[in-house]
């Protein structure tokens, strides 16, 4: 018996006799014969756990990791440093290993945890009210999305700035092409901003809501103000998608006038780990919160008069509500949210504002030295913060190539999203003024 | 004839001249258990018999208001937002939506208090 | 309590000027923010502690959760097995876990290969043909296979096809998912013994039908003895079958969705292969499906070329993307680890033990509980409330086992069985423990009897005693910044 399963040998035989079958088989007796596997499945093991570590640094072997190469690769995953003490908590098993926290009783930690990162996120935000958290940053903008279109009545359409990250995009549309509603894209200004000119043609009385990535997809700070003025004037939802390390020095959104504020929150200490798990941040008003999907946490009191907490507002849920859910998500990534709650206390009010002026000077810093290159064309004119996109004059997939062999990630190459010779480049605080200027001399190498 | 009816989902409507008061039964307010919010449908909303016109929650549910009959949302008590229990308080005595009648013939399919009680009696 | 570092929150521990984070100097011209050209932040309210404070903060409040390195955790549904640490640390090697997703596919070689051996492990368990590792949980891996059987419809020209087929014992996630994808909603009563009843399932069936979602074994834990005639059914009228993989622990190795005639399906790896719950998630929900749909899967597909591994995006096809990038990757790599260290004969053995140990406490259990259908069961089984002390809630029961030491079963689910009590072992609890946890639920039977207050202000050995729902629910106090507004 594999090592996992504690009751074999003489225990096993005293339960079959206690249930007073004679062997495993005949627990399994109502499976009709015809659809009873025979034989064994085609997976080999079981490895030990020497055999399992070697197979894995083989395959860990085989891929080269940001250990190894100088990461300017951001699109929505950064390469933030993620301060030591995030695993030593996330690894109690306490944390870990516990369910979702519907008996309150006994998970007094995972509920604290999550009214205090909604606490956090509000306070980061500006907003008033947030979830526990849902699975990335395309969820939650598509959740919002469908809690736009589900606030105002007969409305059939999103407005999406193209400044929104394209997987993003994609995922919006993908929903929403099932809810037979649309999405309509808002082009972008030379600046590089949301063309809200642009928006006001595409109004329409189907309209639910305007969503914009602040900054935007292409580095560009966007004027969120205004999304909110246009938002308000036309009477739908302004939804803004942030990147939570911005806040640290951009006015909170909420401050601004925006409804729904929704996000990756990779970047609070969550590693780059391929895409995921990450979390999706979504905070909005409080006279909206019926509307929110996903778990919340409330303060509560116990029947001693201590203070509680516990899941609240599960009417909206789909375990009661059903067919009539806000959503049918139902787990929330609990422990990257913890992650991004560890991360946002450990940094603080300096340390957050620390990381967001260090990643957009160094930002800076590259951006000036390849500009003074001549190799490179700004696409955009408009202000930028940590990300910013340059057209290459030569060709982008060799230098590319060259610049890995050398050592480095140099930066997504937007072919992918049919914008041929544009580089999208990302500058956290972890990048050094050498590993910079070793970038820039590779770059003029290279060309 | 009575002024009041009442349904299988546990509403009951009281005409009172133009307008008809809609709300819970004691029966379904001691069902839900403790209300906690009470959604309210808007002014001027047009609903056929058997729409929703309001939702009544406790922590552990939720619940539906559907309109006895079909007409035009005229008025929605206010009281309830901030005091959803007023519901548990006294069901009868609380109305959730008020509606203009489109068709009173509909009345008709309704049970009065009478049958109500030999419904629950059923139910039980 | 006099601990305040036990009770407060972390904003009531900051101070002014403490801070955790340590930063390099700055070593280029630090940008001006003014010429940014936009609103800049004024204030920001996060709390400032030193590292010890913030350790000491979370162990503190770490200790008040229950958890399956502390003990038992018999929720039925929910697989809570024993997450075995190797897979924590596979999923920290650094060359696995610090790759950014964008990273050209010849520096993601060994991933690749990882990922796409997972979708061949769990095609050989499901008896599916091709995976997507998309879908980030159980409801969004549903949502994921709704829209493939969707395309499918209107691939085939048959936009009509707007119905689903349920059984009202479903997980909330199911209807809540049909709608969201656009469905329309067919809720069909269950026999007694909560399978599909066939008469009913044979009314609903028309030109409409998209499908039909079950899980096998049912809710009950009762094995769907007829699935292919229920299969039959469906796809005679045109729909496909859709698995929900909740309750694969059941049966790998011992049965396969794909052999029963299932369309599409996802698993919960957060079950079945035990990556942690992590307090909620984050869990991963791949879905698999038959041949014939594969070109409507999430793009992009993993695939192999020869010796190379690629993400394949060219299915025109497609429902397109549901999650930006790939999946949750890391639970994934938990997965892949888990199921490399049982192997096939392993998994086989786990569904066997998880079978075996639900019906060892189903045996004896039904002695004091009333368990409404009386049958070979899976690997979970529902009672309904204690024979000796009917009018005794079940909630009072789930609440006064917190005092044994137990985490309570599920409760009130499934719906169709009032007062239910789900339970669902997992084998990886040994013998002992389901001892002890059957002597619990005796002497808690007995007390029922004899002093039922005692169950009724349970628990009383918990960190905090029973919670006010309705007062949370009334003041709504969401934030720090809402308690603080609450006090004033």
């Amino acid at each position: 018996m594999h090592r996992y399963i504690p009751n074999n040998g003489a225990l096993l035989d005293e339960m079959l006799k206690d249930i007073g079958i004679s062997s495993m088989d005949e627990l399994f007796r109502d499976i009709p014969q015809d659809l009873q596997f025979k034989g064994n499945l085609d997976i080999p093991g079981a490895l030990s756990e020497m055999e399992l570590l070697e197979k894995t640094t083989k395959l860990a072997e085989l891929n080269k990791s940001s250990d190894q190469l100088v990461n300017f690769l951001g699109a929505g995953v950064y390469d933030h440093f993620v301060p030591l003490v995030i695993d030593h908590i996330i690894s109690r098993s306490e944390f870990y290993t516990s369910y979702t926290p519907y008996q309150a009783e006994v998970s007094q930690g995972t509920l604290q945890a999550i009214f205090e990162y909604q606490s956090l996120i509000t306070q980061l935000t500006g907003m008033e009210v947030s979830n526990a958290s849902m699975y990335d940053g395309s969820n939650a903008a598509i959740e919002a999305a469908i809690l736009s279109l589900n606030a105002k009545r007969k409305s059939d359409t999103v407005l999406i700035s193209e400044g929104v990250h394209p997987e993003v995009i994609e995922v919006i549309k993908t929903y929403l092409h099932f809810r037979q509603t649309n999405v309509k894209l808002v082009p972008l200004t030379a600046e590089g901003k949301t063309d809200l000119a642009k928006a006001e043609e595409l109004m329409g009385d189907g309209v639910a809501s305007i969503m914009v990535q602040n900054p935007n997809f292409f580095g560009v700070i966007e004027d969120v103000g205004a999304v909110a003025d246009f938002a308000k004037s036309n009477k739908i939802m302004s939804i803004d998608y942030v990147d939570p390390i911005s806040l640290g020095i951009l006015e909170a959104p909420g401050n601004q006038g925006v409804d729904v504020v929704v996000g990756d929150g990779q970047s609070l200490g969550n590693g780059l780990n391929f895409g995921g798990p990450y979390l999706g941040i979504m905070a909005m008003r409080k006279k909206d919160v019926r509307k929110i999907p996903g778990r919340v946490v409330g303060l509560s009191k116990d029947v001693d008069g201590n203070r509680a907490f516990v899941l609240t507002l599960q009417a909206r849920e789909q375990h009661i509500r059903r067919f009539k859910a806000t959503s049918n998500i139902c787990s929330n990534q609990s422990l990257n949210m913890l992650v991004a709650s560890i991360y946002l206390n450990t940094m603080g009010k300096e340390g957050l504002r620390e990381v967001a002026v260090q990643s957009a000077s160094k930002a800076a810093y590259l951006k000036k030295a390849l500009l003074d290159t001549g190799l490179f064309e700004e696409v955009y004119s408009g202000k930028t913060f940590k990300e910013f996109t340059l057209a290459y004059k030569g060709d982008l997939d060799a230098l590319l190539k060259g610049l890995e062999e050398e050592g480095f990630l140099g930066g997504v190459n937007l072919e992918r999203f049919g914008r041929k010779g544009q580089l999208l480049i990302a500058v956290t605080e972890k990048r050094t003024k050498a590993q910079m200027d070793a970038y820039v001399d590779a770059v003029r190498r290279l060309s | 004839m009575s002024n009041l009816y009442f349904t299988e989902d546990h509403e009951w409507l009281r005409v009172e001249g133009d307008k008809a008061y809609v709300g819970i039964t004691d029966f379904a307010q001691e069902q839900l258990g403790d209300i906690v919010y009470v959604e309210l449908p808007e002014e001027d909303d047009e609903v056929a018999a058997g729409d929703s016109v309001g939702v009544v929650e406790s922590v552990k549910s939720a619940s539906d208001v559907l309109a006895p009959a079909s007409g035009r949302v005229v008025e929605v008590n206010e009281d309830l937002e901030d005091s959803p229990e007023l519901i548990n308080e006294d069901a009868m005595g609380n109305w959730i939506v008020a509606l203009e009648l489109s068709d009173k013939e509909e009345l008709s399919a309704l049970m009065d208090e009478e049958d109500y009680k030999a419904f629950l009696g059923e139910e039980a | 309590m006099n601990n305040t570092n036990y009770n407060t929150l972390i904003f009531e521990k900051s101070h002014p000027g403490k801070h955790a984070y340590s930063l390099p100097e700055l070593d280029v011209p630090a940008v001006d923010l003014d010429s940014l050209e936009t609103p800049l932040r004024k204030e920001l309210d996060l709390p400032e502690v030193s590292e010890g404070d913030l350790i000491r903060h979370y162990v503190n409040i770490s200790t008040k959760n229950f958890s399956i390195d502390k003990g038992f955790y018999p929720l039925g549904s929910c697989t809570m097995k024993y997450n075995p640490k190797i897979n924590e640390n596979i999923a920290r090697i650094p060359g696995l876990s610090k790759l950014h997703p964008y990273q050209p596919e010849s520096t993601l070689q060994g991933t690749l290969a990882l990922l796409y051996e997972l979708q061949e492990y769990l095609a050989e368990v499901s008896g599916m043909d091709v995976m997507s590792l998309q879908p980030a949980a159980g409801a969004h891996g549903e949502l994921s296979g709704l829209m493939v059987i969707k395309r499918y419809h209107e691939m085939m020209g048959n936009t009509n096809r707007k119905k689903i087929i349920l059984p009202d014992s479903a997980h909330g996630t199911n209807p809540a998912t049909v709608a969201m994808v656009g469905f329309e909603l067919v809720e069909i009563p269950s026999d007694e013994d909560g399978s599909v009843d066939i008469d009913e399932l044979k009314a609903v069936v028309d030109e409409d039908l998209a499908g039909l979602m079950l899980t096998n074994p049912n809710t009950l834990g009762l094995f769907e003895g007829h699935i292919q005639e229920v299969a039959d059914i469906i796809h005679e009228a045109g729909g496909l079958l859709y698995y929900d993989g909740a309750n694969m622990n059941a049966i790998m190795g011992r049965a396969r969705p794909g052999d029963m005639g299932f369309d599409v399906m996802h698993f919960n790896v957060h079950k079945t292969f035990s990556t942690p719950h992590g307090g909620g998630g984050p869990g991963a929900g791949p879905i698999g499906v038959k041949n014939f749909l594969a070109k409507y899967l999430p793009v992009p597909q993993i695939e192999k070329k020869g010796e190379e591994y690629f993400l394949n995006y060219d299915y025109p096809e497609s429902i397109g993307k549901v999650k930006a990038f790939y999946g949750n990757y890391g639970i994934l790599v938990r997965a892949f680890s888990y199921i490399a260290t049982m192997g096939g004969e392993g998994l086989r053995e786990a569904s066997d033990m998880a079978v075996l140990n639900a019906n060892y406490l189903m045996e004896r259990l039904k002695k004091t509980y009333n368990l409404p259908i009386d049958k070979v069961c899976k690997h979970e089984f529902v009672l309904s409330g204690i024979k000796d002390a009917p009018k005794v809630s079940t909630l009072d029961i789930a609440k006064r086992l917190l005092d044994y030491g137990f985490h309570a079963p599920t409760v009130y689910f499934p719906l169709i069985i009032p007062e239910a009590m789900m339970i669902e072992p997992t084998e990886t609890e040994s013998k002992a423990t389901l001892d002890g946890f059957m002597d619990a639920l005796e002497a808690i039977a007995k007390e029922a009897v004899e002093n039922p207050e005692l169950l009724a202000s349970a628990p009383h050995t918990t960190p905090v005693r029973r919670v006010d729902e309705v007062y949370a629910a009334k003041a709504l106090i969401l934030s720090y910044k809402d308690m603080l507004n609450e006090e004033n």
